[in-house]
């Protein structure tokens, strides 16, 4: 069963990790999870976010979200931060499509140029 | 959406739009009565009783970016098409509840479908915000509350990955005891 007491054990593990986070300013990534993201699949993207950041124990990236884009057409949608650089917008994310990002864009810095809004729009 | 777990993860999207600091998303399902009640509660900046009034209509929204908003329409839509309705008590300044609820057999009743991630993606996503989690299920219940969490890991925040995996194995004993062990 899974209790409190275990979180003493996670809080004693993590602290370290934690403090590396904090003085790294590294990559933002935004889901859009207002109703269009939500109805379109935002959720198992940003699961799938979250967990090829853990897997890969990137830990200068932070994950985040906000609401509508404006674009409710292109959802789900999400942002890359990189620092120093532009944002990259992607639409029509899936999971999969999510993952590619994480390991090209996120990890080696190269764009996945065919998921990107300008790919999309043209 | 297909679940209405989705919708439940788009309802409290607004309390954090609300500024809520505490929502409560409570779950019904009384067998016996064959009723699924649906129940979100925070401590966001409420409405007035104009807004609360007329916020099922899609051309009525609380945001000043655009003229729709389809988060609240689609759930009320959703309960009243399977005989079930949906109401909405809000103060201003105190907050908002938003009841609805559904005939648990009816043939167009969405599942619930995964709480457990709607419940991590909102964790994930607003460490800020305190999530109390309630599910019952005739005489069995699941209690999640995010404040006892954060109480016992002090510093340490509540949206690291070892934590939201903590979150996640302990709502999956809770479904299992459940639901009796069987996959949802």
């Amino acid at each position: 069963m899974k209790s409190l007491k275990d979180l003493e054990e996670i809080r004693k593990r993590t602290l370290d990790t934690i403090n590396l986070r904090k003085d790294q300013s590294g990559t933002r990534i935004v889901v859009g999870m207002a109703t269009c993201g939500i109805a379109a699949g935002a959720r198992p993207v940003l699961l799938a976010i979250m967990d090829e950041v853990e897997k890969n124990e990137l830990a200068d990236v932070i994950v985040a979200q906000t609401g509508c884009i404006g674009m409710c057409r292109l959802e789900p949608i999400v942002e890359v931060y990189r620092p120093g650089e532009e944002k990259v917008t992607y639409v029509k994310m899936n999971p999969s499509k999510a993952k590619r990002v994480i390991n090209e864009h996120v990890m080696q810095g190269k764009v996945v140029q065919e998921y990107t809004i300008g790919a999309e729009e043209k | 959406m297909k679940e209405l777990s989705l919708h439940i993860l788009d309802i409290v999207q607004n309390s954090i739009e609300a500024d809520a600091s505490l929502v409560t998303i409570k779950i019904v399902e009384n067998l016996t009565t064959d009723k699924l009640i649906i129940e979100v509660i925070d401590n966001g900046c409420g409405m007035d009783k104009e807004l609360a009034e007329k916020i099922k209509d899609p051309f009525v929204t609380g945001r000043n970016t655009r003229k729709v908003g389809l988060g609240i329409p689609l759930l009320y839509k959703a309960c009243t098409r399977c005989d079930g309705d949906m109401e909405i008590q809000s103060e201003v300044g105190k907050g908002t509840r938003i009841s609805c609820w559904f005939k648990y057999s009816h043939i167009d009743r969405a599942p619930l479908g995964n709480i457990t991630d709607t419940i991590l993606t909102i964790v994930a996503g607003n460490p800020q915000v305190d999530i109390v989690y309630l599910h019952m299920r005739d005489d069995k219940e699941i209690h999640l509350d995010t404040r006892e969490i954060k109480r016992a890991l002090g510093e340490v925040p509540i949206n690291e990955p070892a934590v939201l995996s903590w979150i996640r194995e302990f709502l999956k004993e809770g479904f299992n005891s459940l639901y009796g062990g069987a996959n949802i």
